[in-house]
């Protein structure tokens, strides 16, 4: 056996039971504590002896066992002790030999049944821990002080309790330690049994009953749980998958999967959330299709409603359905439930946000615990030795792969540490570096320039009225950000190669350099949305003034001012419509995320399957090796991919509001993508050849996804507070301000001194304050914590520089 | 086989190191090892899910840290020594580096590693190290 295992075992086996043995101890000084001192040490001689002989015997699991799980039953005592007096016959001479079976269980029977309290418990405990022997002497002492009343005193009640918390914590914590299975198993069979005869006992007195029955619910409720858990385990989607991806490419692409899938749940919560709680009640409670002008095609448009291309599009039907925000009604309350749909809208719009936050930054308080320590460069080649190779490689092709990348990653260092002391050309990489992110400027500040030069076309096009375009002019925007996307980080790629870093260097510098293009295109595409939606609402007033004029020319000849106003039946299709700039940014939105989407898939399916059948295929007939020169098969781009999920996932955030379809949309978006990519990273991509950790990526993912999701709901928040809605659309149309809606309901569904509390607590004069205690909390906090971090470094420092005696 | 009567079935270690999930990794040998009560391979049901436990995601990082420190331990004598190290350093290179590059990495690792000074790495060196390592959970992990 190992030295550490055995040490182990052996500290943990003298604990507990010394501990019992001492306390039972003081409780009895009638006992004859001279007689018990000396049993107690025969005793342990004996247990030793015992299982040495058991061991030798090799009825080692029967006989520890019999030693710890003696049942209470007195034909099983007979029946091990006589098992026990054939095993370890010549240590138990003074006590079984002259008794015998029979008298020992009259015995052992008169006591049991007498005497409940603590004798049985004073007993069972020690046989619990102790060889048999012990327990026979034992009903020896107890046969002669008979006459002891049996009352359990309130410190042994303690002290009982403290025992079986203590077995408890261990059964928590048997999963940490280091012991063998056999041992883990042994150890938790006879915690538990403890545990489980000295509950029922603890509970005398008066709520015996209670505490017996809250224990069993506790047990059940338990046992429940670790089923539930079972169960939540075995529903984890695409786990198979992902193992095989994992097996064939490292935990660098994995990383990439597991962080869809953990998208792909995010989603489908938000989907709930929409689709349960703004969708379906619309749907199934709202007036129909054609019941109101609001709801129902225009005149105009109604002869192209249904083409495919205006539905590709989302006009036509599809834009007048439960899909975007146009076709909600402004009804306070909707259907026989008197849900109230305007407050559900506003209140799921919030709760969105509200959950993605809480979710992210739990995400990255996990993450951030588990990792721990910051980044130290001190056991370089240590760490290469002993964590370089993954374990979670099953494929051989892709342990050739690690293999060589290892190589070359000892290699590496090695040469580093040789040439440690020579000092490169810093001038000309440093020259190097500026010219190198001066280049990305310009690009940054290029593709800056197109997209608001394309936006503004596409403005001057829609004045002009889009049906004199084509397909292009139609989807410009769309389709010059996406090439953007594609072809800008390869640029980058290929202007780093100029800078020289470290591989995790360079990636991190990649991502940033991504990151600002996205950004940067996302920004100017905001902004040319605001353009838009400052155009419809200049339209809106001029539409008013029109429908006042076409409402004056209904009632024409018919009724003059004083009489009420009849009702003339006119068609709603038919009623001139005022323009709801919401559902354009909604709209825009969609077809943004559905072109994106389709940008993704086409350079998937062309870029790395069409590559990967070009290569395989013409690899015979062409005069350079295909398969290793210029192209060869295609890497999978963990970061691209990444970055390419982060960013759509914010430009869902952005447009939920307006557009309640999205994240329906991008739930299907997810679940495509995850069996397309998988396949395509199976089929089209090989491993990396050079393989480096970027370590702590997942939590460098998570901050992302942070800023994005801050950012992204900035822009959205900002029409909400400051732009008054459409008056002829939308849940919010008649009212001046969106969150108007959460003033009106406390004051028509709470009652009265709700909304004078919530007045009072809106008052700047409290809100301040408050803000003002929270930011002294968190600078607290941060001190705090900074303090912490000194502490840590002081304490890593001493432990590096004292010499330490070993410790095992 | 009869599980039921005669659960102590021991399997040997040439037929463990062929799963799919230990076929490629070049310290197979020395994991079936390390979990087996032997020492020489032959595990039982029990150290089986041990093994897997141990390497799993969830456990703890105390745990692996010293189920790690028994694999790489290869002459079992509860340090790590340089030969430990060659070895490791072989395994894991496949015998591409020249010895000089070899004897170079093993010193550099024990110079930074070891903090009594007696030129091999004990459990208390190792733990401090691997404790500090970012990537040590990730990669001795084992997906079954």
């Amino acid at each position: 056996l190992f030295h550490i295992g055995v040490d182990y075992r052996n500290l943990e086996e003298e604990g507990p039971e010394v501990d019992i043995g001492s306390k039972v101890k003081e409780e009895k000084p009638k006992k004859g504590q001279a007689r018990r001192s000396k049993a107690k040490e025969k005793k342990k001689v004996l247990r030793e002896q015992c299982e040495e002989e058991c061991r030798q015997d090799e009825e080692a699991p029967k006989c520890s066992k019999n030693h710890r799980n003696e049942k209470a039953k007195t034909e099983e005592r007979g029946d091990f002790k006589r098992k026990t007096k054939d095993s370890c016959d010549e240590e138990r001479n003074h006590i079984s030999s002259e008794r015998g079976g029979t008298e020992e269980r009259a015995h052992a029977e008169k006591n049991m049944k007498a005497k409940k309290t603590k004798r049985k418990k004073e007993k069972l405990v020690f046989s619990c821990l102790s060889s048999s022997s012990e327990s026979e002497e034992l009903s020896a002492d107890e046969e002669e002080s008979q006459e002891e009343k049996d009352v359990l005193t309130q410190e042994e009640l303690e002290k009982l309790k403290e025992a079986v918390e203590e077995k408890k914590k261990l059964i928590a914590n048997l999963r940490g330690k280091p012991w063998p299975m056999s041992k883990k198993l042994v150890t938790l069979r006879e915690s538990q049994e403890f545990v489980e005869k000295y509950e029922g006992a603890l509970g005398k007195g008066k709520g015996r009953k209670l505490y017996a029955y809250k224990v069993m619910m506790m047990k059940k409720w338990m046992k429940f749980q670790r089923d539930f858990e079972n169960f939540r385990t075995a529903c984890i989607p695409w786990e198979m998958k992902i193992k095989e991806i994992e097996s064939h490419f490292g935990s660098s692409v994995a990383s990439y999967f597991i962080f869809l899938r953990w998208m792909y749940g995010m989603n489908m919560i938000l989907f709930g959330l929409t689709f349960g709680l703004v969708m379906v009640p619309e749907a199934l409670m709202g007036r129909p299709y054609g019941s109101m002008p609001r709801k129902t095609v225009p005149r105009s448009e109604q002869a192209g409603a249904m083409d495919f291309a205006v539905l590709w599009d989302f006009g036509g039907y599809a834009q007048y359905s439960v899909l975007f925000y146009g076709y909600y009604n402004n009804q306070r309350a909707i259907g026989w439930l008197k849900f109230r749909m305007p407050l559900s809208y506003f209140l799921v719009g919030v709760g969105t946000v509200a959950y993605s936050y809480m979710v992210v930054i739990r995400t990255m308080a996990r993450n951030a615990n588990r990792d721990g320590g910051g980044d130290d460069t001190s056991f370089n080649f240590s760490w290469k030795m002993f964590t370089s190779w993954d374990y979670l490689i099953g494929n051989p092709e892709t342990a050739d792969n690690k293999f060589a990348s290892i190589t070359t990653s000892f290699k590496e260092s090695i040469v580093e540490e040789q040439e440690s002391h020579k000092d490169e050309n810093i001038h000309l990489t440093r020259f190097l570096r500026v010219l190198a992110n001066f280049l990305v400027l310009c690009c940054l500040a290029g593709s800056g320039y197109l997209i608001y030069f394309v936006v503004r076309r596409s403005q001057k096009f829609a004045l002009e009225g889009l049906e004199n375009y084509g397909w292009w002019e139609r989807n410009e925007v769309n389709m010059v950000m996406s090439l953007l996307g594609m072809f800008c980080p390869m640029l980058f790629d290929v202007i780093s190669s100029l800078e020289n870093y470290h591989p995790r260097i360079a990636l991190q510098w990649q991502l940033g350099r991504i990151f600002a293009l996205f950004l940067g295109n996302l920004y100017t595409f905001i902004i040319a949305l605001m353009d838009e939606i400052n155009l419809k609402r200049r339209e809106e007033e001029v539409v008013k003034y029109n429908m006042t004029v076409w409402q004056a020319s209904l009632y024409n000849g018919t009724v003059d001012d004083n009489s009420t106003t009849s009702t003339i039946p006119v068609d709603p299709a038919d009623v001139p419509r005022g323009p709801c700039w919401e559902t354009m940014v909604g709209q825009e939105f969609v077809r943004l995320i559905v072109s994106d989407t389709m940008t993704t898939y086409i350079t998937l399916l062309i870029g790395d399957f069409l590559r990967a059948v070009f290569v395989r295929f013409f690899n015979y007939c062409w005069c350079w090796d295909l398969e290793y020169g210029f192209p060869s098969y295609s890497e999978f781009d963990v970061s691209g991919n990444v970055l390419g999920l982060i960013f759509n996932q914010g430009m869902i955030w952005m447009g939920a509001f307006y557009a309640p379809c999205l994240p329906a949309l991008n739930v299907l978006r997810l679940h495509v993508s995850m069996y397309l990519q998988c396949w395509a990273v199976m089929c089209c991509n090989v491993p990396q050849e050079r393989v480096f950790k970027a370590s702590g990526s997942n939590n460098f993912y998570m901050a992302m996804l942070l800023v994005i999701l801050f950012l992204s709901t900035l822009p959205a928040i900002y029409t909400i507070v400051s732009i008054p809605p459409s008056f002829d659309c939308g849940p919010f149309s008649g009212k001046k301000r969106m969150y108007d809606v959460i003033q009106e309901t406390l004051e028509n569904d709470f009652p009265l001194w709700f909304g004078k509390v919530f007045s009072y607590a809106s008052n700047p004069g409290l809100v301040l304050p408050f803000i003002l205690v929270m930011i002294l909390a968190i600078y607290y906090l941060q001190s705090t914590s900074k303090t912490y971090k000194a502490a840590n470094m002081d304490l890593k420092k001493k432990l590096q520089t004292v010499s330490l005696p070993i410790t095992i | 086989m009869d599980y039921t009567n005669n659960p102590d079935v021991k399997l040997p270690l040439a037929l463990i190191i062929n799963m799919p999930e230990l076929k490629e990794n070049p310290f197979r040998n020395r994991i079936v090892e390390s979990f087996s009560e032997d020492g020489l391979g032959n595990i039982s049901f029990n150290d089986f899910v041990d093994m897997f436990s141990v390497l799993s995601e969830t456990a703890p990082r105390e745990l692996k840290a010293i189920y790690a420190f028994k694999i790489y331990d290869f002459n079992t004598d509860n340090f790590i020594c340089k030969e430990d190290l060659e070895k490791t350093l072989n395994k894991l290179t496949r015998e591409e580096l020249t010895p000089e590059e070899v004897n170079l990495v093993c010193e550099k690792a024990i110079e930074e590693a070891d903090m009594d000074g007696d030129n091999k790495l004990c459990f208390t060196d190792f733990e401090n190290m691997i404790s500090r390592a970012p990537d040590f959970l990730s990669t001795f992990h084992i997906r079954i």
